[in-house]
């Protein structure tokens, strides 16, 4: 299925965003996930994709 | 040392982890100057973020993650949820910009945020500005600590407003206050502390000196030099001179 994934369209196989963050080789790294605008906690990641869904998948930064 | 919801920070210098030259230039610089908190923000993992969050944790020092760049209430809380997560803190530098030409906060969305993220059981150390008004709300909102700008984000101008500040200081007297953005020199930081401040939140003005370690050290130790004047009951200035030395006693030569 086609996902825009950190604004970027992917084809995943998914079903999953656990399945995905392990597609693009993120399966235990950390990073917090936000599903079509909203938080999705890590708990919830078993959340099944859609087409078209919008995963944005972000990581510790430099900030001041 | 300043205590934030409860937690008493080992050092008054706040510092930011952006802009160094290297990561290992930073993590000096944190050690050179003793810093109590590193800001921190998030953004999409593009392959740096996993040795960042091993870097930052090795600075054994509270992490104060920011929602920066966020222009809307909904962006700057899910960024916060997005942070609770990833760092593990109920801690957030709630920053809402209205405009990026000044990075000035849009004070409106920010108390409306404050209150959703404070309900949530967010620690909000909001990015603001000196208005009376608006931290009197966000008080309201549920904030126990307020971070006014000094000057712009980057600017190195220093307390454009020193009477503004001088003012909250007077009427929020048991409120946690820092100086937050605008520093360049170690004097601008040692101003915020002899005005009473309880902190100084600065990034810029170390990462991108000549010397960033030296210059994390000149922040620390001006901090230090001003929050020991504050403490010290600094005189009042005046117009006229008063001679120090006395003038009884002096020998008659004329």
């Amino acid at each position: 299925m086609k996902i825009t994934l950190n604004g970027e369209t992917r084809e995943l196989t998914g079903p999953t965003v656990q399945d995905a963050l392990a597609e693009i080789g993120l399966a235990g790294a950390k990073v917090a996930t936000a599903l079509n605008g909203a938080f999705l906690p890590a708990g919830l990641r078993g959340e099944i994709l859609k087409d078209g869904d919008a995963l944005e998948v972000v990581a510790p930064m430099q900030g001041g | 040392m300043p205590v934030f919801y409860g937690t008493e920070v080992a050092n008054p210098l706040m510092l930011g982890t952006a802009l160094y030259p290297s990561p290992a230039i930073m993590a000096d610089a944190f050690r050179a100057s003793g810093a109590g908190i590193a800001t921190v923000s998030l953004r999409r993992e593009g392959g740096g973020g996993q040795d960042f969050h091993a870097l930052i944790r090795g600075l054994s020092i509270p992490v104060l993650p920011n929602t920066a760049g966020c222009h809307s209430v909904r962006e700057a809380v899910t960024t916060a949820q997005m942070a609770r997560e990833l760092f593990d803190t109920p801690w957030i530098k709630l920053e809402v910009i209205r405009d990026d030409d000044t990075l000035c906060p849009d004070v409106i969305a920010l108390v409306e945020a404050a209150r959703i993220l404070s309900d949530d059981g967010f620690q909000v150390f909001p990015y603001c500005t000196e208005d009376l008004s608006v931290c009197g709300r966000l008080l309201d909102a549920g904030c126990q600590v307020l971070m006014p700008w000094g000057a712009p984000i980057g600017s190195g101008r220093g307390l454009n407003n020193p009477y503004g500040l001088r003012s909250l200081r007077a009427h929020f007297p048991d409120v946690p206050l820092v100086v937050d953005a605008g520093i360049g020199l170690p004097s601008h930081a040692a101003q915020a502390m002899e005005l009473g401040y309880d902190a100084v939140l600065l990034n810029t003005a170390v990462a991108k000196a000549g010397d960033s370690v030296a210059m994390a050290r000149a922040m620390a130790l001006a901090i230090q030099a001003g929050q020991l004047a504050h403490a010290a009951n600094p005189i009042e200035a005046r117009d006229m001179a008063a001679p120090s030395t006395p003038l009884f006693g002096m020998a008659v030569l004329s």
